[in-house]
């Protein structure tokens, strides 16, 4: 089976193209509506700004084939912006509509802090942060609690339901959802295919899962 | 928590690593790949190419470089030097670089840094700083200032009032090299790397001037850095990134190890 990663001109697909084919799984990239329907699974990557991604996508035709394939139960793994899109609203530039998949909002790090004193937490949340299994997906099969992942980031998901929790993040005080799981849909606020070892396994799982469920 | 990053910085020119590993283990010392995997392995947080090729046209080496390592190297590869505009910015990316560096080019051009943050996103734009302490710091000579044209020119702009300014055009990082310290082994400046954490909300890098394990410990600690760069110390393997992490770690210091 090749998993098919969805090029909407945002973030370095190759990266993640790469990273596949290190564990001996074929990726194709793709960029047609027709190329969605068919994917027999999906990976949505990105990096940037919720609402270019959002206008990219509509703008290459992919909402309403995205949409149907999440629907339908192809096997999806969003990652980082990938993850974000899935949701209701982003409150980036006011509030700018998501695919709604995922019913919640996606919210911008908020620390208060005197500037010029010790203590600033640092946007973007940028660096290797810990996640806390918070339920069982086949995506993170093996994955230890306390695994170590590769954020980059300023804004977090927060899904109304919080039965899809997959993982959580403390960054700052703030504990936020680090990744969702829900039927067919796996997505990370992290970057599976920039965090050396155990990204490679968490990518490895997701075509295990694509392929046998 | 979130980790303070361990950074090994590798000079790269002409597609050649100028002062790369000096490990035996090692099949091509002067290979960048190479010593990138030896790094990967090693536990590095990320990974730094400074391309310091003189001539402009013998830079697309550089390119075929960053797509070698980004297909052996599942970490974050951010790359700097000689990086004009917003095609050498995207041609590096395209290459699997994950971050790009700027300096002179944004001194030269600061709309730079926002068209770049614009079109690519912050999260990839590191601007970095080359600062020298003055000799008299008054109201007319900052305390630090900034250097281009790899620390030979000098601009007269406040080092800590220009990464206000990239903050706020959009860059997503500060890579801040102390020219005093580079290259002595006696620290980093620790006051210079606090006074602009301190300034901005965005992640700043130590570099310059790491000499022993403590160095690495005081700019995290004093210095209120959220990663170092560093080269000669575990180049010449006077350490190893696990020494560093496990030290930091014994002081208190969050790392991944």
């Amino acid at each position: 089976m090749t998993i098919a990663i969805i090029d909407y001109g945002m973030g370095n697909l190759r990266s993640v193209q790469k990273a596949f084919e290190q564990i001996g799984c074929a990726a194709a990239i793709i960029t047609t509506p027709q190329q969605v329907r068919d994917a027999p699974a999906l990976v949505l990557p990105g990096v940037g700004a919720f609402g270019t991604c959002y206008r990219n996508l509509d703008r290459q035709g992919l909402i309403e084939p995205l949409c149907a394939a999440l629907r339908r139960g192809t096997p999806f793994l969003g990652i980082c912006l990938g993850m974000q899109i899935l949701f209701t609203q982003s409150e980036e530039f006011g509030s700018t509509p998501g695919l709604d998949i995922i019913t919640g909002t996606v919210k911008r790090f908020q620390f208060h802090h005197n500037p010029g004193t010790a203590g600033r937490i640092k946007i973007p949340h940028m660096g290797w942060n810990t996640v806390h299994l918070i339920k069982q997906h086949p995506c993170l099969n093996g994955i230890a609690d306390g695994a170590w992942f590769y954020f980059v980031h300023s804004f977090y998901v927060s899904p109304e339901d919080a039965t899809v929790v997959a993982t959580t993040t403390e960054y700052g005080g703030c504990v936020f959802v680090s990744s969702i799981a829900k039927d067919n849909i796996f997505a990370c606020q992290f970057h599976p295919e920039k965090s050396q070892t155990v990204g490679l396994a968490l990518l490895k799982n997701f075509a295990a899962f694509a392929e046998h469920g | 928590m979130l980790a303070k990053r361990i950074i090994p910085c590798l000079d790269v020119k002409d597609g050649r690593v100028v002062k790369g590993v000096n490990f035996v283990d090692l099949k091509d010392a002067g290979d960048p790949v190479d010593n990138a995997i030896f790094y990967d392995r090693e536990g590095a947080d990320e990974l730094v190419f400074l391309d310091i090729t003189a001539s402009y046209e013998r830079r697309k080496t550089m390119l075929t470089v960053v797509e070698r390592t980004a297909a052996e190297v599942f970490m974050p590869l951010t790359v700097g030097g000689g990086v004009r505009n917003t095609q050498d910015i995207r041609d590096l990316l395209n290459a699997g670089a994950d971050k790009v560096s700027i300096n002179t080019a944004a001194v030269g051009n600061p709309i730079l840094v926002q068209q770049a943050a614009e079109q690519f996103g912050s999260q990839c734009i590191v601007v970095a700083i080359d600062a020298r302490r003055a000799r008299q710091p008054d109201s007319e000579n900052p305390a630090w200032e900034v250097f281009i044209h790899g620390g030979r020119t000098p601009t007269g702009i406040d080092a800590v009032a220009w990464a206000r300014t990239v903050e706020t055009l959009g860059a997503g990082e500060i890579l801040l090299t102390s020219m005093d310290c580079d290259g002595t082994q006696d620290g980093y400046d620790i006051e210079l790397t606090r006074t602009v954490s301190r300034a901005v909300t965005i992640p700043v890098i130590a570099s310059g001037g790491a000499g022993s394990l403590h160095h690495l410990y005081e700019a995290f600690a004093e210095g209120e850095a959220d990663a170092v760069l560093a080269a000669s110390i575990f180049h010449y393997r006077a350490y190893s990134i696990r020494d560093a992490k496990e030290y930091l770690r014994r002081n208190g210091i969050s790392v991944r190890l």
